[in-house]
């Protein structure tokens, strides 16, 4: 099968995303490429434990000072929905049902925004209400690195996502595009899964002292 | 497509190789930057060398000095070993495994270009301002506190370089995994590309670690934050864990591929088999896997604690047991065999004692004890060169001598190639060998001159003569390469005569598409069991039919000259007003062709069979 061949329901294979050897290609790949950003957040979180609650004096905010629970369920649960839209989104890019796949991921999108608002909030309330700015302590810059880095992702994911809806709107699905898509939607699991980490070791770990 | 060796104009040329996607010619650029970089490394360590010839010498201040060193590592490990080991990779590795291309053609270009970019950026210090003056390691501790725009470069530079050794590492792992030609099974893949499979599994997890770090040293110079500055929490030994977490891999990302260049020679020459190769194999993935435990034996001084130490200490010795494997079936495979001491031949079988002593020597230093007694003297300074010289530059110099034929179709000369031997294996000996017993004698690394009475003016002398030797030597080389070229005298496929794998059954330079059918693989060392059966060539895989090839692209040359003018704004912003205008203006050169790569479909081109037959027959892979 050829990449740019016209597709139908029936031509349809089981896995669009790996078809041609530049698919597959594109899809290992990716793989790797995950798995290099795994050590780069690993090496970023293992700076956060260690410059966690390192200020210069006893008058700046610690962990247990900042975060507020209700925000941060909230933005967990806005991306992790967000996952889940996008994993609708690849059940109808198998099924070849491209309308499908657009809405959901136009959902994944909006969620994206969301908590991406949320996060900017977020920062902006720690700037303003207790001056934890990215150079006010070790423990400021560690954070705002780490969350900042994953912000950053989910940016770079939107604009990823919304730029193959729009360049792929008028012509449907093939297999030249399918693995754009396919390896789109790992880039955004990736990102949940920092997350459920960030979650986790920053704001839980960080509440309880 | 047939007339791909007609002549052209100079100014077409150099667009060919700024938009090609080509391994092999990505290769050549590889050694033309690798190989300009090792000249400017080598300058700079004569520098130090005649700085450091007489006592109390005053040939360099004692800033410039401290600027030379620094330079003079992070070019030789980031800029001229780690490319020309690259360039080896994109001229061997797919030809070896029966591929027509590496996986990415585009982003195997892209990482040329950042890489270069990256080069050019640190190197620009020079002209501005003043180069990085931390050492290579650059402790936070040193560079928080170097003051100018020299650490920016560095930080800047190796940040952009980096990303393209990291694309390159992913690249390389997916072509040896997917596209290996039928019947290349894991157990039959020559040792060269097991060990580019094993460095690029390291480079992809070590290079993340420096990416961050560099980041965060980028942060704390450029943008205020406090990682590194104790004064506001920070803890200058993460630098140090994370530059090592990376560096020691990055050791072995060099080494590696080198000892995969040596067991490519080696039973070319003895005309054996390579002896033990499922152990060779072996041991290659255990020194990769036990090279990212051993990072804190570079850190034995900082005070990490007796438990710590002794823990790495032991992970470190253990390798030696990996490595002595290697060394032993290195042995074995020449031993008994109808040995011709060839250029190449010399350069390996140098290579065995020579890397030994770095070895022995790393064991000395592994015990965490003793270590107290040889850190930051010129007993390291010994041992990293023992290994790095006699190990990946010995590679590198043999690897050119025995891989030109094959990139360029026509062969180095022999007399002045065991002359640019003797001179480097003399010199190299005589630089760095009386330095091990400086070292012991207490004589520190990176000081800028000594004093006269303490017995260190001989030695010194000594090690500057050697230095020499190895500049004459390769003056030597590049004399040969320039008469190599001039002669240009054409050989066939086989040029050694007792070529073992794949890429000595094709056409030398190999054809554009490499492979016109893809081979049948029936073995270990495919090529010599068809010819041990009396055939000239490979058994095709395949009928002949369309090949698909990449398009060439612009794209990687422009996205890379995006981040390298961000950099210049990153680094300015603070300074001039036009900083942070121009680093937008670079960010957006880089997403916006990132963009455009995305946007635009490339499905390449197919070459057609039509033409394949057409093509002159005797460059042809023989059905």
């Amino acid at each position: 099968m050829h990449a740019e061949e016209k597709m139908t329901y029936e031509k349809w294979p089981a896995a669009p995303e790996k078809q041609t050897l530049e698919a597959k290609n594109k899809f290992l790949g990716f793989w790797f490429f995950l798995g290099g950003e795994t050590v780069l957040f690993a090496s970023l979180f293992a700076t956060y434990l260690a410059l966690k609650d390192r200020v210069p004096s006893a008058d700046h905010a610690l962990a247990k000072d900042l975060f507020e629970m209700p925000l941060v369920f909230l933005m967990t649960m806005i991306l992790l929905t967000s996952s889940l839209t996008s994993v609708y989104a690849m059940y109808h890019m198998k099924n070849f049902d491209f309308k499908k796949m657009q809405l959901w991921l136009g959902i994944t999108v909006l969620l994206g925004f969301a908590f991406l608002g949320l996060e900017i909030y977020e920062f902006n309330h720690y700037v303003h209400e207790f001056h934890h700015t990215f150079t006010s302590s070790a423990f400021s810059s560690a954070f705002y690195t780490l969350v900042g880095f994953h912000g950053a992702h989910v940016t770079f994911g939107l604009a990823w996502i919304i730029a193959l809806m729009v360049r792929n709107a008028r012509r449907g699905l093939d297999l030249y595009n399918a693995p754009k898509f396919y390896v789109a939607s790992l880039y955004w699991h990736f990102i949940d899964v920092v997350w459920v980490f960030i979650f986790t070791v920053v704001y839980l770990m960080g509440m309880v002292g | 497509m047939s007339t791909y060796a007609q002549k052209r104009g100079f100014g077409a040329t150099l667009w060919d190789y700024l938009t090609t996607v080509d391994h092999k010619k990505i290769a050549i650029l590889y050694f033309i930057a690798g190989g300009f970089f090792f000249v400017l490394g080598g300058i700079e360590a004569m520098i130090i060398r005649i700085q450091l010839a007489i006592p109390n010498n005053d040939f360099v201040s004692a800033g410039f000095y401290n600027e030379i060193l620094t330079m003079h590592g992070t070019t030789m490990i980031f800029l001229a070993a780690m490319p020309l080991l690259f360039g080896f990779m994109n001229a061997i590795m797919p030809l070896q495994i029966g591929a027509r291309d590496v996986a990415f053609p585009f982003v195997n270009a892209l990482g040329f270009w950042l890489f270069f970019f990256g080069g050019t950026f640190l190197n620009l210090s020079w002209f501005l301002g003043g180069a990085p003056d931390a050492g290579w390691t650059s402790y936070a501790s040193l560079s928080l506190a170097s003051e100018g725009h020299g650490i920016d470069f560095y930080v800047l530079g190796l940040q952009i370089s980096g990303f393209g050794t990291l694309m390159g590492g992913i690249n390389f792992l997916v072509t040896i995994i997917n596209m290996r030609a039928p019947g290349m099974t894991y157990m039959r893949m020559p040792l060269f590309t097991w060990t580019t499979f094993v460095a690029s599994s390291l480079i992809l997890f070590a290079f993340p670690p420096l990416t961050v770090s560099i980041f965060m040293l980028m942060f704390d110079r450029l943008f205020g934050s406090n990682f590194f500055v104790t004064a506001a929490g920070g803890n200058t030994i993460i630098w140090e864990h994370f530059f090592w977490i990376f560096g020691h891999p990055e050791v072995y990302i060099l080494i590696l591929p080198a000892f995969g260049i040596f067991s490519e020679i080696i039973p070319v020459f003895a005309r054996k088999r390579l002896f033990g190769y499922s152990s060779m194999v072996f041991a290659t993935v255990l020194i990769g896997f036990l090279g990212f435990m051993v990072w804190a034996h570079h850190m034995f001084t900082v005070g990490l604690g007796p438990i710590a130490n002794a823990i790495f200490a032991v992970a470190t010795m253990a390798i030696a047991v990996p490595t002595g494997i290697k060394i032993f079936n290195w042995l074995f495979t020449a031993w008994g065999g109808s040995v011709s001491f060839t250029t190449p031949m010399h350069y390996a079988l140098a290579f065995i004692p020579s890397f030994l002593m770095g070895g022995v020597t790393g064991v000395m230093l592994a015990v965490a004890a003793a270590d107290y007694q040889y850190h930051d003297t010129y007993f390291v300074v010994a041992h990293f060169h023992y290994v790095i010289v006699g190990g990946v530059v010995f590679a590198v110099l043999g690897g050119l001598q025995f891989y030109w034929p094959k990139m360029f179709g026509t062969m180095l000369n022999e007399t002045l190639g065991k002359i640019t031997f003797w001179l480097f294996f003399a010199g190299f000996h005589l630089t760095f060998f009386i330095q091990h017993f400086l070292g012991l004698w207490g004589m520190p690394r990176r000081i800028y001159t000594f004093l006269p009475g303490q017995g260190y003016e001989l030695s010194n002398l000594v090690s500057t003569i050697g230095a020499l030797l190895m500049a004459v030597a390769t003056v030597v080389l590049v004399i040969n390469i320039i008469i190599t070229v001039k002669k240009n005298e054409r050989i066939g496929n086989d040029p050694w005569g007792d070529g073992r794998t794949l890429e000595w059954a094709i056409p030398s330079p190999a054809p554009f598409y490499n492979f016109k059918q893809l081979p049948l693989v029936r073995g270990l060392d495919p090529y010599w069991i068809e010819k041990m059966e009396g055939k000239k060539g490979m058994t095709p895989a395949e009928p002949l039919g369309d090949i698909h090839m990449p398009n060439s692209s612009i794209i990687p040359f422009i996205m890379s000259f995006g981040l390298f003018v961000s950099a210049f704004g990153v680094m300015y912003r603070l300074d001039y007003a036009w900083g942070l205008p121009v680093l937008i203006i670079g960010l957006v050169i880089t997403f916006g062709s990132m963009l455009a790569r995305s946007l635009k479909d490339d499905h390449g081109f197919h070459i057609h069979k039509e033409d394949l037959i057409d093509d002159d027959n005797e460059k042809g892979v023989k059905a």
